[in-house]
């Protein structure tokens, strides 16, 4: 205590004064805490991964020819070129061989970008210290999160199985399905980068699931309350925007493009 | 940690009223955007043009993700830039690998 006012005492000599500049310690210069700050870089090292597997996909599609019908005729699955996305996306659970474009892919899409607002509306009942509001908000999340997941199991499901049809490969064999050294759709590398893309995006979204229903539990046990915060939702909050972000550009790049 | 804090000042043990109308107006421009590309998905032959359509509305709807839901848009400048710096450089990834994959098929066919 006495250190205190014997400071106080010289600090009218300008060499002494304390140093405030922004960077000079004691506050926070992005006026986030050092947890957000590291989830953001982390992000940031994410998006690069991610980046790194779009651009591959890139690089391998355009190394590949597109199927052009003025040359090709009637759109037919080969693996001179590359499939087109909504002949191989086309089926819904429960349709049968009917042909629905995309239209699974789309449901997946209006799920994730729901379960983003949920999760947004669970952040937002934290900043109000609202304890029951953010228990709520985090169990849709968690529900839309699993039924993501779920609805990828079907789709994945339906990739490695396979048309009837099939496709007849090089050797005289019919070939339903995909695995990662052969499939009916196209080239080798289609199937695997399908799985290797949207595998990394579902396991993403598998940790966040895991993250939710732990911060639920940690909500219900009354943790954020007795710190007199909520930013563990928060942070948490930002992964899972992340992984919504993620699809969008997978749901472009693999689906539409 | 005065962020937290809620916007307006209360009673000790009262919960403040939500404040939820941007998140919803955010949830219907995202929406708006995934059904204008379904849109163009059926109404317009792969092209091009239909591609850089793609392109953009993907990154509007990035924009909005990032900006609103992800609160990036309210964080200091100095967050903001560097977040957004280092994704420039994948740009430039992918548009050099894209043109060597055209390469590679060029010499191929």
């Amino acid at each position: 205590m006495s250190t205190i006012s014997t400071t106080q005492v010289i600090s009218d000599s300008a060499l002494d004064k304390p140093r405030t500049g922004t960077w000079d310690g004691g506050n926070e210069p992005f006026n986030a805490s050092y947890g957000k700050l590291m989830m953001w870089f982390f992000l940031l090292s994410d998006a690069f991964t991610f980046a790194a597997f779009l651009t591959t996909y890139g690089l391998i599609r355009h190394r590949y020819a597109a199927y052009d019908p003025a040359v090709n005729g009637a759109f037919h699955f080969s693996t001179k070129w590359w499939p087109v996305p909504d002949k191989v996306f086309n089926a819904f659970p429960g349709m049968g061989h009917a042909d629905v474009p995309l239209g699974f892919v789309a449901l997946m899409t209006m799920i994730l970008i729901f379960s983003s607002v949920t999760m947004v509306l669970a952040v937002e009942a934290g900043h109000r210290m609202d304890k029951k509001d953010v228990q709520k908000w985090l169990l849709w999340t968690i529900l839309f999160g699993a039924t993501f997941l779920s609805s990828q199991a079907w789709e994945w499901s339906h990739f490695i199985h396979g048309t009837e049809k099939g496709t007849l490969m090089n050797d005289g064999t019919v070939f339903h399905g995909a695995n990662l050294a052969m499939n009916q759709y196209g080239p080798v590398l289609f199937a695997d980068l399908f799985f290797f893309i949207t595998g990394f995006h579902g396991t993403h979204v598998f940790s966040g699931v895991c993250l939710l229903v732990w911060c639920f539990i940690a909500t219900t046990n009354g943790t954020f309350e007795k710190r007199g915060h909520y930013e563990m939702v928060e942070k948490i909050g930002l992964y899972w925007h992340f992984v919504d972000l993620v699809w969008v550009f997978v749901f472009t790049f693999f689906y539409l493009v | 940690m005065a962020h937290h804090a809620p916007a307006q000042s209360t009673h000790v043990g009262e919960i403040p009223k939500p404040n939820v109308g941007w998140i919803w107006k955010t949830f219907f421009v995202l929406v708006g955007i995934t059904a204008l590309e379904f849109v163009f998905v059926f109404l317009m032959d792969p092209s091009t043009l239909r591609n850089s359509i793609f392109i953009v509305l993907t990154i509007f709807k990035a924009f909005f993700i990032v900006a609103e839901f992800m609160h990036l848009k309210h964080e200091t400048k100095g967050l903001i830039w560097s977040v957004l710096i280092p994704m420039a450089l994948l740009v430039w990834l992918l548009v050099a690998l894209v043109t060597e994959g055209n390469a590679i098929h060029n010499a191929i066919y």
